[in-house]
């Protein structure tokens, strides 16, 4: 059982109490953009077999958006964070290094 | 290869059985073929024998990092069908069906397809109306469906409870001609042919990189050294990612964990196969007594083969309101797979943009119904560079918007 620690109301929950939200971090393309850039930003997805980044939503809890660092290999979960930012907070990115050194994940690493 | 018939039962048992040799040879890999094909599940084997058997390309090396068919070609719930909505997968997958039908003949290798029909079982008034038009579909595209009341299916499925508390069957999508085969000898059955051809099955080696020279494919380092080819053909499912990022591009893929659990075997109790979408699970009865039940897939990325325990819960407790009387029904084994799915939830055969590499990936939840008519298009687009039935599920598909929406297999359900 998946549990990720809820970073706005502080529980520690199963995943039957949360959402999968997909990957993190995505760089909106909208109109005006090129075809190959909207094609990306609605289709092309991280897949890695390793460290992720994800949005999760504590959909049976406080109903909050966050995200979660995680591995797909072994499901370790480095941590979780506010989902009011743009790129994992360094202490997460640090973890993650002490764990898997020379990880990268699309823009970060 | 010594050819498999009642005649030559008898003439080995004359011998005590001492004369029959290994199906398919394991030798070490040469320095360069022809084609490569990434992957010895159902897919990439059928892919080899239709390059073999219908364009004569025989030097050809399928390349798999463990076992043969051990990834989801063994992990599936075997079932086979053809009741899609969209002409473009009506006509790939029932080609599939089509094939499967005189497989064993044409292999000559028993995998035992089973035509026992296939169920759909409409249980909302949605989804009544949903699957009378899938039956319209099927019938202009030749695909022999029809929709039924629930009297003839219960006639069809004695143990089925037709008036459940929440969801009372309304209806169904019946398939007379869908039904199952023995997953793992589909699998054998091609690497056998494959291998009687003169192709070489090379297992426990784990491609480790792919090379290019000037955009185009040169060949790919494995675990037992370099190997050199024209053209290279990946069909490895849920590491499709993997791959293709090896080889420099990028896919529409997240790959996530499917599961499947069979109980202990009891006495021939329902000869179709049911599938209850609205609920989540889905159940037919093995030769061997035992009936293999499947669910829904995880929402979360993952590579470990593993699944959620709620999954299964959520399958079994719809399956128990459906068909009470495996309540007490205990279970032996469960096991997990890594689905690569797609946003529309269609699979992708298609050239690439590195030249001379194809892929064929992206069968989700529902690959193994496809695996003959898969193979047939997948060959034929990596010996012409074109062909009808995989044309509208290249990888261009998503930047031009020409979707194959299948809400009917949406990650569950196969």
């Amino acid at each position: 059982m998946l549990i990720l620690h809820c970073p706005y109301c502080g529980v520690d929950a199963d995943e039957t109490e949360l959402s999968p939200g997909g990957e993190a971090h995505l760089k909106r393309f909208g109109p005006g953009s090129s075809d190959e850039d909207f094609q990306d930003y609605l289709f092309a997805r991280e897949n890695p077999r390793g460290v992720h980044f994800e949005r999760w939503r504590h959909a049976a809890g406080c109903g909050k958006w966050f995200h979660a660092a995680r591995s797909t290999d072994t499901l370790e979960v480095f941590g979780t964070y506010s989902a009011q930012t743009t790129e994992p907070p360094k202490e997460i990115c640090d973890r993650i290094s002490g764990k898997r050194p020379g990880w990268t994940w699309r823009l970060f690493g | 290869m010594k050819r498999y018939s009642a005649f030559a039962i008898a003439r080995e048992a004359l011998n005590y059985h001492t004369g029959w040799s290994r199906a398919w040879a394991s030798p070490e890999p040469k320095k360069r073929y022809d084609v490569v094909i990434i992957g010895a599940g159902g897919h990439g084997l059928a892919t080899a024998y239709y390059l073999g058997k219908n364009f004569g390309i025989t030097n050809v090396a399928v390349i798999e990092k463990g076992w043969l068919g051990g990834g989801n070609t063994g992990r599936n719930t075997t079932i086979i069908r053809s009741n899609y909505l969209q002409d473009p997968s009506a006509a790939i997958y029932e080609k599939a069906r089509s094939l499967y039908e005189d497989l064993s003949q044409d292999i000559n290798y028993n995998v035992m397809f089973s035509p026992r029909g296939v169920m759909m079982l409409a249980q909302t008034q949605h989804e009544i109306r949903g699957y009378q038009r899938t039956a319209h579909a099927n019938a202009l595209q030749g695909v022999q469906t029809e929709f039924i009341g629930p009297e003839r299916v219960k006639e069809l499925v004695p143990i089925i409870d037709i008036n459940g508390p929440r969801y009372p069957v309304l209806g169904a999508l019946w398939q007379p001609r869908g039904g199952t085969a023995r997953h793992d000898a589909v699998a054998w059955g091609y690497a056998r042919a494959c291998s009687a051809m003169g192709m070489d099955i090379i297992q426990q080696c784990e491609v480790t990189g792919v090379r290019t020279e000037n955009g185009k494919v040169a060949g790919v380092d494995t675990t037992k050294g370099a190997i050199d080819c024209d053209k290279l053909g990946v069909v490895v499912a849920g590491h499709s990612g993997v791959l293709a990022e090896k080889a420099g591009f990028r896919l529409p893929l997240e790959s996530v964990a499917l599961q499947a659990l069979v109980s202990e075997p009891i006495k021939p109790c329902m000869d179709v196969v049911v599938m209850a979408n609205t609920v989540h699970g889905y159940m037919s009865q093995s030769d061997k007594g035992e009936m293999v039940i499947g669910g829904g897939t995880d929402g979360y990325n993952n590579y470990t083969q593993r699944g959620s325990f709620h999954h299964i819960e959520e399958t079994v407790r719809a399956l128990i309101e459906t068909f009470p009387m495996i309540s007490r029904l205990k279970m032996l084994r469960q096991w997990g797979g890594i689905v690569d799915v797609t946003g529309d939830r269609s699979p992708i055969l298609s050239k690439t943009p590195v030249e001379g590499c194809f892929i064929n990936c992206g069968w989700g939840t529902g690959g193994f119904k496809a695996i003959p008519g898969s193979g047939w298009g997948m060959a034929e687009l990596m010996a012409t560079g074109h062909s009808p039935l995989t044309e509208a599920f290249s990888l261009d598909r998503f930047k031009e918007g020409r979707f194959i929406d299948e809400s009917v297999a949406a990650g569950v359900a196969h």
